[in-house]
């Protein structure tokens, strides 16, 4: 506000007022919070795993277990065409990113309303709680990962400096689950319809992103581009394409892209918005 | 200008009613809402904000300041706007109109403990709540030996703090939360929880913050606390700042001047969820020994807890009784109308009518502190009519009950005057 009065007094002044209208993100502050950040992120895979037998053994377990229905199902008796891949291989290397996403997108939903005994109590960039979700979901896709290289190195293929590719691609799903995920974490606090919805939405997605068939099967032209703007699908089309050398992401990619850029600055946008009545409502 | 703490100026916060009252919304509500906001702004329907109903002003044009290194008090009944007032101060919700201005970390203890996970050990918790109240990893790993020599929880502290006795899971919570060095601090009713020896402990901490210069907020219903730890204190009456004076005159102003009104529950029928159920609870009070309804009662005068009820048919065998606990939930004592064999015999069978139970507490029983009533209506072994063990809570001021006259905390739920005789032998 004004600064001779800041420069009087050595402690930092915080000032309140009403929140009107949209609100600009305050990243210096988000990153002053960031051991928030890792301690709630921590707490999640602990406490997920804290009462389980078997432990982050689940993360493996998931995306194998899936993996050998949807090989029997869709490749043994479906017989789904997978691109001259053999089908474990096929579906795995999409189950993953798509379980990352799936859980992300899941937690995140629900984060707030979740966490709704902090909100109403202490003070803090209401991000940092959808953040960490994010994160949580990340540990398990690294544990999950390594089943994954397992699968690779058993059918023949190596590991290429292509592989480093994987890191944007993995921005890029995490960045998907945080836009949509923002936009369901704020509307589930005043709706709690959202989370009803939320399994039924992540289902219904799963099937419009190339997991189990290949994109091959959609043609090209303007249909191939209508497909491109589920952000998953550039994601998927480019996890194969690194692991497996199959077709490289055309123009999909970018419309991927752009649409995620769009729903996260405005799930950003919407966030802050409603983050300052999150404490009256939730 | 220098020493300001905080300022407050105009401060007001709405709350809008339907949002108090059921809080989940569906899209359902919303889009009837919506078209109800259209069909409004169509007949020129918009109210003045301050006459429509359905909001409530929770704190209404409240202006203050607190200069570094005071201990102020607050008090007021629930709903006057205390806890509103602490949430717009520690930042979690913003006011509707007014401004403030901060100077420094504050640290809210709105509720210990907050944040805690049961599935995570002692030491896990120190560390999750302490970055959630604000503090950094170093900040913990310096501090942690000396939060677990305060909390007294040592050998456990690697055990899942379900496991945890209620006490020690009070005592791991506070001190975290008292450890972390904001500023200003805000506390709300942390005292109202856990037995005399954690409260002492709790005040104790509470002194050396203040010793140390730093700014208090200290909410509370525990009068002796107020008057002990705060020179000046605010009393807030339906989101107004009624007074701000010396404690000692502020504490008489709110216990005096029937600011405290609670003290009562009644029942409405619709909360009877069992329409034919032969009997209905009214209302049950507390009431100084004048005969009025209060919230705070003096231990030295003694008191009445009256408890007032409906029979639509007679019931033979009837009691109707009393339960009185501490707030950590432990017993004081239970009590039947008809514990007095002769009451039992005259009172065999209550035909259909209206009627009060009227309990005496003598004086000089209780010590200071808040209490806990409930309430039970049964025939021995046969039916049980009614019960609610937790109908409302009071305050007991202990001014003039024995052994005042050292102002200390006396250890325990009660404070008999008993008699006592000196011999010299030898």
């Amino acid at each position: 506000m004004d600064s001779t009065r800041q420069k009087n007094a050595q402690a930092p002044i915080t000032y309140l007022r009403p929140s009107k209208g949209w609100l600009s993100i305050d990243f210096k502050e988000l990153w002053r919070y960031r051991e928030l950040i890792f301690f709630l992120t921590w707490r999640d895979i602990k406490v997920r795993y804290k009462q389980a037998v078997l432990g982050v053994a689940w993360a493996i377990l998931q995306p194998l277990l899936t993996m050998v229905i949807f090989s029997v199902i869709f490749g043994n008796l479906l017989r789904t065409p997978s691109e001259g891949i053999p089908y474990p291989l096929f579906s795995l290397t999409a189950l993953l990113p798509w379980q990352l996403f799936a859980s992300a997108l899941q937690r995140t939903s629900i984060s707030l309303v979740g966490n709704s005994n902090l909100i109403t109590k202490v003070y803090f960039p209401r991000l940092a709680i959808p953040l960490s979700s994010i994160f949580a979901a990340l540990v398990d896709f690294g544990v999950s990962f390594v089943v994954l290289l397992g699968v690779m190195i058993y059918y023949q293929y190596w590991p290429t400096w292509n592989t480093l590719w994987l890191i944007p691609m993995v921005l890029l799903t995490l960045l998907t689950a945080l836009a949509v995920g923002l936009w369901f974490s704020a509307l589930n606090v005043q709706y709690r319809d959202v989370q009803q919805m939320v399994p039924f939405i992540i289902q219904a997605w799963m099937y419009a992103s190339p997991i189990v068939y290949s994109i091959s099967i959609i043609p090209e032209g303007i249909w191939r581009l209508l497909y491109g703007l589920n952000p998953m699908v550039g994601v998927i089309q480019g996890f194969r394409w690194v692991l497996l050398g199959t077709e490289q992401p055309d123009i999909t990619m970018l419309i991927s892209s752009g649409v995620v850029l769009i729903l996260l600055i405005s799930g950003l946008y919407y966030f802050r918005r409603m983050e300052k009545t999150f404490a009256d409502i939730v | 200008m220098t020493d300001l703490a905080i300022r407050v100026e105009n401060l007001s916060k709405r709350y809008r009613i339907d949002l108090v009252q059921e809080r989940p919304d569906t899209f359902r509500d919303m889009i009837v809402s919506k078209f109800q906001q259209i069909r409004n702004r169509l007949s020129h329907q918009e109210k003045s904000r301050y006459d429509n109903p359905s909001f409530i002003w929770a704190l209404n044009d409240v202006s203050f300041t607190v200069e570094r290194g005071q201990v102020l008090g607050i008090v007021g009944r629930n709903g006057a706007g205390k806890s509103t007032l602490l949430k717009i101060l520690s930042r979690v919700t913003n006011p509707t109109e007014g401004l403030g201005e901060i100077h420094g970390r504050v640290g809210s203890l709105l509720e210990v403990g907050t944040g805690f996970h049961p599935e995570l050990s002692g030491r896990e918790n120190i560390y999750l709540n302490g970055a959630i109240l604000g503090m950094r990893r170093e900040e913990i790993d310096r501090k942690f030996d000396e939060i677990v020599d305060f909390s007294e929880v040592g050998k456990f502290i690697d055990t899942p703090v379900k496991r945890f006795s209620s006490g020690m899971y009070l005592r791991l919570a506070f001190a975290v939360a008292a450890h972390l060095e904001p500023e200003i601090l805000v506390v709300d009713e942390v005292l109202a929880v856990g037995d005399a020896e954690f409260q002492r402990k709790c005040l104790g901490k509470m002194n050396d913050v203040a010793q140390e210069g730093r700014t208090v907020l200290f909410v509370s219903h525990n009068m002796s606390a107020i008057l002990r730890l705060t020179q000046e204190t605010i009393v807030l009456d339906q989101g107004k700042i009624a007074l701000r004076a010396p404690t000692p005159e502020a504490v008489d102003y709110y216990l005096n001047l029937g600011l405290s009104k609670e003290g009562e529950r009644t029942w409405a029928p619709e909360e009877i969820v069992d329409k034919n159920r032969s009997f209905q609870p009214i209302a049950l009070r507390v009431l100084n020994n004048q005969g009025k309804v209060v919230d705070t009662v003096n231990a030295s005068e003694g008191f009445s807890i009256e408890f007032e009820y409906g029979l639509s048919e007679a019931i033979s065998g009837l009691r109707v009784g009393l339960y009185m606990m501490t707030t950590r939930g432990e017993f004081v004592f239970t009590t039947f109308d008809t514990d007095d064999p002769q009451m039992y015999e005259a009172y065999s069978v209550r035909p259909a009518g209206r009627y009060i139970s009227r309990c005496k507490i003598p004086p000089d029983l209780l010590n200071e502190g808040r209490f806990v009533l409930g309430v039970n209506a049964s025939t021995y072994r046969i039916k049980r009519y009614f019960q609610d063990d937790k109908v409302l809570t009071f305050n007991v001021d202990a001014t003039g009950a024995p052994g005042t006259h050292w102002p200390e905390q006396r250890l325990g739920a009660i404070r008999p005057s008993l008699d006592w005789a000196i011999k010299k032998t030898k």
